[in-house]
């Protein structure tokens, strides 16, 4: 017998054993639901699969009474639009300050601590500021994400421009480059796959921080429904919700992971 | 005037002694291969030459003038690894040596200028034996093949002087005899002056025009930083004899075992 180390599951295994947690839960979920509803019909802790399916048909496929929007919709594109906003703020400052700090070691001295301290604040603490500062609209909540994860995106590439081969520097100026040809024509374009990574990897936090704003102050989004229905206890809501918002996290994930292996398989092929 | 000159050169971190009394001259077009045991300063010479380490005491003078402190065009560099641009294609690789100082907003070329430098950067890599391989990117390549690409790269902007930093030390044998084909050809088709580090002794002794053995003259095996290394042989390339190679070997043995240990 082989030692456990050494075993290695087949295809079929590796995909059977990568969904049965999936199943497990979801079947462990209708078993208790039917428990909770045989005890009594309206509970709506767990509600029944059938109740979540009419609930969000109703989200996604009728108007509201109120303001004659498909509720599903009209959340996700605000917080898509949100995240996008923020998130993309995030990475331009984050790449043009990460570059020039890892590039040029007196921009690095004069910068680098600073955006250390920064980034220790935490940048929930700050929304109130935010709030004050730029309002309770739109601005304040892109704020806030762009403000999150701008000094983890900076100083991730500050440390990846660092991890560059010097050779690679020092040939450069063998070949005659100036400061700026070295950056924008050897340092940028091999960090940008690495700025996709840092994107990636700051995901989570940004989602954090988009349903943070939108559960304190907002009219519409994915965060503000979730925290809306929680004084209805609206499981049937919730539940999909949070589904949703995970699926949404994984297929920002994979599109970045798949633009990043299509733009840059120089890169991919060097880090296997 | 000689190209290169050292007088009384010394180089040295804090209490650790690289190098002492280096004084030589190098003319226009010799080819000099450099062995030594490591720590035995070659590649803080090398450094030197290629101006990011500069002496601690004496002169290193280039035609005459202090060396540049900053790396130039005039001097071309191969390392053993991370020579070539992993995001560039082997003829961007090529190419971006000359877009690099023509251009210098973009760093790019456009047009007639464009066509013109691709011309001439496939036929330098023609001479390298690259042709077939203008499209593929470093890692789709041997360690061979992206050697021939650094050279190449080095030679689009016709140094002066040829740095190479043990460059087939990753090498398969059978390889290595081609590229130093290669090289002594290049290097007599362009009469650039060559150093070579390598840690080949074999490779040194018969490759180029004049052979350096860096090594300290005196060890000692408690504190061996506290003496510099110099240039202990200086053999021209008619004067490589087995003696010579065998007395030079066991000099080198020496001082390894009480360096490395």
């Amino acid at each position: 017998m082989k030692r456990l180390i050494n075993r290695h599951p087949d295809n079929w295994l590796k995909y059977t054993l990568g969904t049965l947690p999936f199943v497990a839960v979801l079947v462990l979920y209708v078993f208790a639901s039917d428990a909770r509803l045989a005890e009594n019909p309206k509970d709506k802790l767990l509600p029944s699969l059938s109740s979540i399916a009419t609930a969000v048909d109703k989200a996604a496929t009728e108007p509201s009474k109120r303001t004659g929007e498909y509720i599903l919709w009209n959340d996700t594109i605000a917080s898509i639009s949100r995240l996008a906003m923020g998130v993309g703020a995030a990475a331009l400052i984050g790449l043009i300050f990460g570059v020039m700090n890892g590039a040029i070691p007196l921009i690095r001295a004069n910068l680098s601590p600073f955006i250390t301290v920064v980034s220790l604040i935490p940048p929930l603490a700050l929304l109130p500021v935010l709030f004050i500062v730029f309002g309770l609209g739109e601005l304040s909540k892109v704020v806030l994400i762009a403000v999150g994860i701008t000094p983890f995106i900076i100083r991730d590439l500050q440390n990846k421009v660092l991890e560059l081969p010097r050779e690679l520097i020092i040939k450069a100026q063998t070949l005659g480059a100036s400061t700026w040809l070295l950056i924008i024509r050897v340092i940028l374009p091999q960090v940008l796959p690495r700025l996709i990574d840092a994107v990636r990897l700051s995901l989570g936090a940004a989602w954090l921080f988009l349903i943070a704003a939108e559960a304190i102050a907002s009219t519409d989004g994915l965060g503000y429904r979730i925290f809306l229905v929680r004084r209805y206890m609206s499981m049937d809501i919730i539940l999909p919700y949070v589904a949703w918002i995970t699926l949404l996290a994984f297929m920002t994930d994979y599109i970045l992971r798949t633009i990043s292996t299509r733009a840059f398989p120089w890169f991919h092929a060097m880090s296997k | 005037m000689a190209l290169i000159e050292a007088k009384a050169l010394a180089k040295s971190y804090g209490d650790n002694i690289v190098l002492e009394q280096v004084n030589t001259k190098v003319e226009k077009g010799e080819f000099i291969t450099i062995v030594g045991t490591s720590g035995c300063g070659k590649t803080t010479f090398l450094r030197m030459l290629l101006g990011i380490e500069q002496p601690t005491r004496g002169k290193l003078l280039l035609g005459g003038n202090p060396f540049p402190d900053e790396p130039s065009p005039e001097r071309g560099i191969v390392f053993q690894r991370y020579s070539v641009f992993p995001h560039l294609t082997v003829l961007k690789n090529v190419l971006v040596g000359l877009e690099l100082e023509s251009s210098p907003f973009t760093g790019r070329l456009f047009g007639s200028e464009r066509g013109e430098a691709i011309a001439k950067a496939k036929e330098i890599l023609n001479s390298v034996g690259l042709s077939h391989a203008l499209n593929l990117y470093p890692h789709e390549m041997s360690g061979g093949m992206q050697q021939r690409l650094a050279i190449a790269q080095a030679l689009i902007k016709n140094p002066k002087i040829l740095l190479l930093d043990e460059p087939f030390g990753a090498l398969d044998p059978g390889i290595r005899g081609d590229m130093h084909q290669l090289i002594l050809d290049l290097w007599r088709k362009t009469g650039v002056t060559i150093f070579m580090i390598t840690h080949d002794l074999q490779e040194g002794f018969y490759l180029g025009t004049r052979l350096w053995v860096f090594d300290k003259i005196r060890l000692d095996k408690d504190n061996p930083n506290s003496y510099g290394a110099c240039i202990t042989y200086d053999i021209p390339a008619g004067n490589k004899d087995n003696n010579t190679y065998h007395e030079i070997d066991d000099s080198l043995d020496e001082s390894r075992r009480v360096l490395v240990g």
